[in-house]
């Protein structure tokens, strides 16, 4: 049994934040939200992109033609996620063993259990993942250097005039008094689950169970592993054709070069600041200090 | 205040210390709930205005309804409360707060005249009056008591009537039989125009 929480009584709990190693103390036991999307069950009305954009007061670019075209006439409002547009339903035709199909995905920050942003992050505090899963950017802490997105498997995050990132923060707001998240409360075809992660990868296995008794034998659960499991979980009907889903990646993981730039390297480049420091005053010690000779100069 | 080099150095190491003494935690605490934008507006009931579905909407709008606080629409969510759509909506009633604040949304009757290419401003009895004479007009040319073999039919063929969308039951069975007393064939709602 899995119990939903908000943020009552002492506020949103802190699981992790970025560059940052203190153990956390937590009195509460929040668990890990998820949202499930169930691609059998999405018309592609963007009913969720709408209200995303309503509920953050955003207003983001309406897309061209010419940009459509570019896209090949795809429904998308929008080529791509902006630091204005939170989530982007994405819509590619592909070949399957049914013919032609939609595929439908709704693309927006997945809040992993392992974040790639919050690793990479070197400033303390600008990337938070609460207890209840939400990774979430405190643009006043940002130095806007950019990491989060490198570090990002997803390629989620997008930066705004200030170099500052912006996404999906789970309508933290809403999820933190008790709601449902915007684009989940607005689903008309109840394609979105909100609840517990663990509840949410349960119903997931039985959707794409039923998906197989119904003649969609590739039917897989979309449950990003490599990053430890993340709050969004995905029922994809053609699950051997991950590729076509938006940008999903197959096995999604966080760069090796993130975990060698803040592991290995990150002491290897203390330990070379500090050897020549050392260098520096063993060269004093031995040598002494430079003299300069007055010439030219009569005192 | 006169700085030397020096001093200026001295004053930086000696904030930087103080900072580092007095504060910046970087422990991870409990984080204040954000505050929900529509704490503290007022919410209305009303019904989405595009198709025949009429989806309930709350509309939740700033004010708290003192004289001069004009009451503006901030965020707009479906009505859970609601059998027709239980608290979903589909991105046109998402997006209805758009019409809602639209500055060019028509408040007032408009009236162009005729040979005029401009509206103008009218007020609503005059608007009914003169609807109400040109339906008689227009119903005085297009009826037909019978058709050719003579059956009796009593229609208007001339005329047809669009009835908003997000009338209930009682405002639309009056619509109907408005429409039908005058004698009118065609009946449509906007949603399938």
């Amino acid at each position: 049994m899995s119990y939903l929480t908000s943020g009552s009584t002492t506020g949103l709990a802190i699981r992790r934040m970025s560059a940052t190693k203190e153990p956390v103390l937590d009195i509460k036991d929040q668990e890990q939200l998820g949202i499930l999307v169930d691609i059998s069950s999405c018309t592609g009305c963007k009913a969720c992109e709408v209200a995303c954009i309503q509920w953050h007061d955003l207003n983001p670019p309406i897309a061209t033609e010419e940009e459509l075209r570019e896209n090949g006439f795809s429904y998308q409002s929008a080529p791509d996620l902006a630091a204005n547009l939170f989530m982007l339903m994405k819509y590619q035709e592909a070949e399957t063993d049914r013919g032609w199909t939609w595929f439908i995905t709704k693309r927006q920050c997945m809040h992993c259990d392992d974040p790639g942003c919050l690793t990479a992050c070197p400033s303390p505090g600008a990337i938070v993942q609460y207890a209840n899963g939400v990774v979430d950017f405190d643009q006043s802490k940002c130095i806007g250097c950019g990491m989060c997105r490198t570090g990002c498997p997803f390629d989620i995050p997008r930066y705004d005039a200030n170099d500052h990132p912006f996404k999906c923060n789970f309508c933290l707001d809403r999820v933190g008094n008790g709601l449902v998240p915007a684009c989940a409360k607005a689903c008309p075809t109840n394609a979105l689950h909100f609840g517990t992660r663990a509840d949410m990868v349960e119903l997931g296995h039985k959707v794409v169970a039923g998906l197989k008794d119904r003649g969609f034998p590739n039917a897989a659960l979309y449950d990003s592993a490599g990053v430890g499991g993340a709050g969004y979980v995905y029922a994809l009907p053609h699950g051997d054709k991950v590729e076509h889903y938006g940008d999903l990646p197959k096995d999604p993981a966080i760069s090796s070069l993130v975990h060698l730039w803040k592991g290995p390297l990150k002491w290897i480049g203390g330990a070379a600041i500090l050897g020549s420091i050392a260098a520096m005053f063993m060269h004093l010690v031995t040598a002494g200090p430079k003299t300069v000779e007055a010439h030219g100069k009569e005192e | 205040m006169d700085l030397t080099r020096r001093g200026f150095l001295k004053l930086t190491a000696g904030t930087a210390v103080g900072a580092g003494a007095l504060g910046f935690d970087t422990r991870p605490a409990e984080a204040a709930v954000p505050a929900l934008k529509v704490s503290a507006a007022r919410v209305s009931k009303n019904v989405c205005v595009y198709c025949s579905v009429s989806c309930g909407v709350l509309v939740y709008s700033q004010t708290d309804g003192s004289m001069n606080a004009k009451a503006r629409a901030i965020h707009v969510e479906g009505n859970p409360d609601d059998p027709v759509n239980r608290g979903t909506l589909c991105p046109k009633g998402a997006s209805i707060i758009d019409q809602i604040n639209n500055p060019m949304r028509v408040t007032k009757p408009m009236h162009r005249k005729a040979g005029s290419s401009e509206y103008e401003e009218t007020t609503w009895d005059f608007a009914l009056d003169r609807i109400a004479k040109l339906i008689k007009e227009t119903r005085d040319r297009g009826f037909q008591a019978t058709d050719d073999k003579g059956q009796t039919v009593n229609r208007v063929v001339n005329m047809a009537t669009v009835i908003g969308s997000q009338t209930g039951n009682e405002e639309g069975y009056l619509g109907v039989k408005l429409n039908r007393a005058l004698g009118l064939v065609p009946l449509e709602t906007p949603a399938r125009i």
